[in-house]
């Protein structure tokens, strides 16, 4: 598929010479060139981007269940959804994945990041410890996790707290930690990323304010908390946003961990991506769920605005 | 990046201190317990049934029996098959078109200009998760549903990186390009043997973020693959496990094979994917 257009620009390219060619201005030369080279990403942008986008507006005003045409309901879905206790309950499990796990996955990642920026024995190995997670395969890594996760004798972390004489967790089983122990595994993959983006951002801090800071007579908070924080403002927003959007769309480890019963137990680990999933996948609501995915696009349209606004008043 | 010190050297040069130690200790600690789960993982993969609740981490017996019967099973073979067929192919298709649009829009000047690469910029907002129905639709009336250009499809190229891509051509001076216009190479070759080798870090970022990204997709491949011979290594494991239910070291053997490629690759290539993250995380 992809060695198709390769080889249509490879015929352009080998025919500069011909009587037409020839005769046409440098400039319009260029602007064949340019055209040529936006032809099919034009094509795939509109056809592929922008009008399944608009698509999706569309079908979220109606009632469709892939077997008869699409009947225009107006704003029939969006109404359901608000009254729906289920959307609310999926509305606040992703939020709550969201408003604790971004913090803590942060904190965590500026914290590491910070000491392991001053590390010089055996750097590269430690941070790759760090790091390996961020390239694992989420659905792979979510039945590790889930098996962790089991009763004793078979989950690991219940063993452990056995040999300490701490009392079992039902974890994953339990409608109340069920949610934090899925957070756990996907703080766990998202850390190393964060980490490697923080000492970036760190690294980034030309030398000499630290310099100028130590001849002030800064003391080390005092740095972190005037200089290293502050100039790392473009680096902490951006992460906040990333690892936000990345807690909104969480969907692999919950589907992979409660495979029995998907979002269960009774619904309290469910966010709204596998919610559409299902309303669409598994009911065929295709009109529904489209406009749960509106809602979902909503969502991150307002959390992106933000990150412009803050990053724009100094 | 180890040898680089951006920093000033005197700051840390000073004599070891204990806090020093204690911190270097935490953070190794630490770091184990990143890779516990792996560790697990692998070591229960080469465990027998018998052996999955002994809790050491080095087996007393490793066995590779697990991965022997997995992978004789052939659906495995398959869906590696099909997970590397289809990460290559848009690997390679983004690498060359979202720096193909990156080098026109930074490179060339010509009306519309700013409007392509906005309208291709505002793609970065809309999530997946709103296009898969309509994608669905497409699919099923095109009859890409169960087929790898039915997997494919949505990624071929991406706004994020044309937007890289045109970052990194920003930088690449004109005299370069006007000398190889002077020496008589087309706009095609002057892209391609002059541009795209003056932004290689560029492009190989651009290539593990599309290989890891596709390697490990599950959301759309699970929506558009129906028959098994079709899944991707994620889909495929997941349904494998569902299946195994409690044989916990087959799951694990499985978890691996899907796991161990992009480690591999990690472990030859460590610091140009560190490096690699740093730029597309900071440009991007």
């Amino acid at each position: 598929m992809v060695s198709t257009p390769v080889n249509t620009e490879g015929a352009v390219a080998s025919r500069p010479t011909g009587p037409v060619w020839d005769r046409l201005s440098m400039k319009t030369k260029r602007l064949i060139w340019v055209w040529s080279f936006l032809a099919l990403p034009i094509l795939f942008y509109s056809v592929i981007r922008f009008y399944p986008t608009l698509q999706a507006f569309w079908l979220s005003l109606t009632d469709w269940d892939l077997m008869r045409p699409p009947v225009f309901i107006g704003l029939g879905n969006y109404e359901r959804l608000f009254t729906d206790p289920q959307f609310w309950k999926v509305f606040r499990n992703t939020f709550t994945y969201l408003l604790i796990g971004t913090p803590i996955s942060l904190l965590l990642a500026f914290t590491i990041a910070y000491y392991l920026d001053r590390v010089r024995f055996m750097h590269a190995f430690i941070r790759a410890l760090y790091f390996l997670p961020f390239l694992t395969t989420a659905a792979a890594m979510a039945w590790v996790w889930r098996w962790f996760y089991q009763p004793a004798p078979i989950g690991v972390i219940n063993d452990v707290l056995g040999l300490f004489g701490l009392p079992q967790q039902p974890f994953i089983r339990s409608v109340s930690q069920a949610l934090p122990s899925i957070m756990v595994t996907s703080i766990w993959a998202g850390l190393g990323f964060q980490i490697i983006i923080f000492m970036a951002g760190l690294r980034a801090i030309p030398g000499t304010y630290y310099e100028a800071a130590r001849i002030d007579g800064l003391g080390e908070w005092a740095i972190l908390r005037r200089i290293t924080l502050p100039l790392l403002k473009p680096t902490t927003v951006f992460l906040v946003v990333f690892s936000s959007i990345g807690f909104l769309r969480i969907f692999d480890q919950v589907y992979n961990m409660t495979t029995n019963d998907p979002g269960g137990p009774l619904g309290s680990t469910k966010p709204l991506v596998l919610m559409i999933f299902q309303t669409a996948f598994s009911s065929y609501q295709m009109g529904y769920a489209a406009a749960q995915t509106v809602v979902l696009f909503s969502i991150l349209l307002v959390v992106s605005l933000l990150q412009l606004r803050v990053l724009r008043d100094k | 990046m180890t040898s680089a010190l951006p920093k000033p050297a005197g700051l840390y040069r000073a004599n070891i201190k204990p806090a020093q130690i204690l911190v270097w200790t935490l953070l190794l600690i630490g770091g184990l317990i990143m890779i516990t789960p792996l560790l697990f993982m692998f070591s229960t993969s080469l465990k027998t049934a018998g052996q999955v609740y002994d809790l050491r981490i080095i087996p007393a017996a490793p066995t590779l029996e697990n991965y022997a019967k997995v992978l004789l099973d052939g659906r495995f073979m398959r869906w590696f098959l099909n997970s590397s067929i289809v990460a290559v192919t848009v690997t390679l298709s983004n690498v060359f078109f979202d720096s193909l649009v990156g080098y026109t829009l930074a490179k060339f000047e010509f009306r519309g200009r700013y409007l392509i690469f906005l309208a291709i910029l505002s793609t970065l907002m809309i999530p997946t998760e709103m296009l898969v129905i309509p994608w669905y639709l497409m699919s099923s009336q095109l009859g890409w549903l169960d087929s790898y250009w039915g997997i494919m499809f949505p990624g071929m190229m991406t706004a994020f990186g044309t937007f890289l891509m045109k970052q990194f051509f920003d930088t690449i001076p004109n005299d370069f390009l006007e000398a190889a216009r002077i020496d008589g190479l087309n706009e095609f070759q002057i892209w391609w043997k002059v541009a795209m080798p003056l932004v290689t870090p560029a492009l190989s970022a651009l290539a593990i973020f599309t290989f890891l990204g596709n390697w490990t997709a599950f959301f759309w491949p699970l929506i558009v693959t129906t028959s098994k011979e079709l899944y991707t290594l994620p889909v495929g494991l997941s349904s494998f496990a569902v299946e195994q239910s409690i044989q916990w070291e087959l799951i694990m053997t499985g978890a691996a094979i899907a796991t161990l490629p992009t480690l591999i690759v990690f472990l030859v290539l460590q610091r140009y994917i560190v490096r690699g993250v740093m730029l597309a995380g900071l440009k991007g």
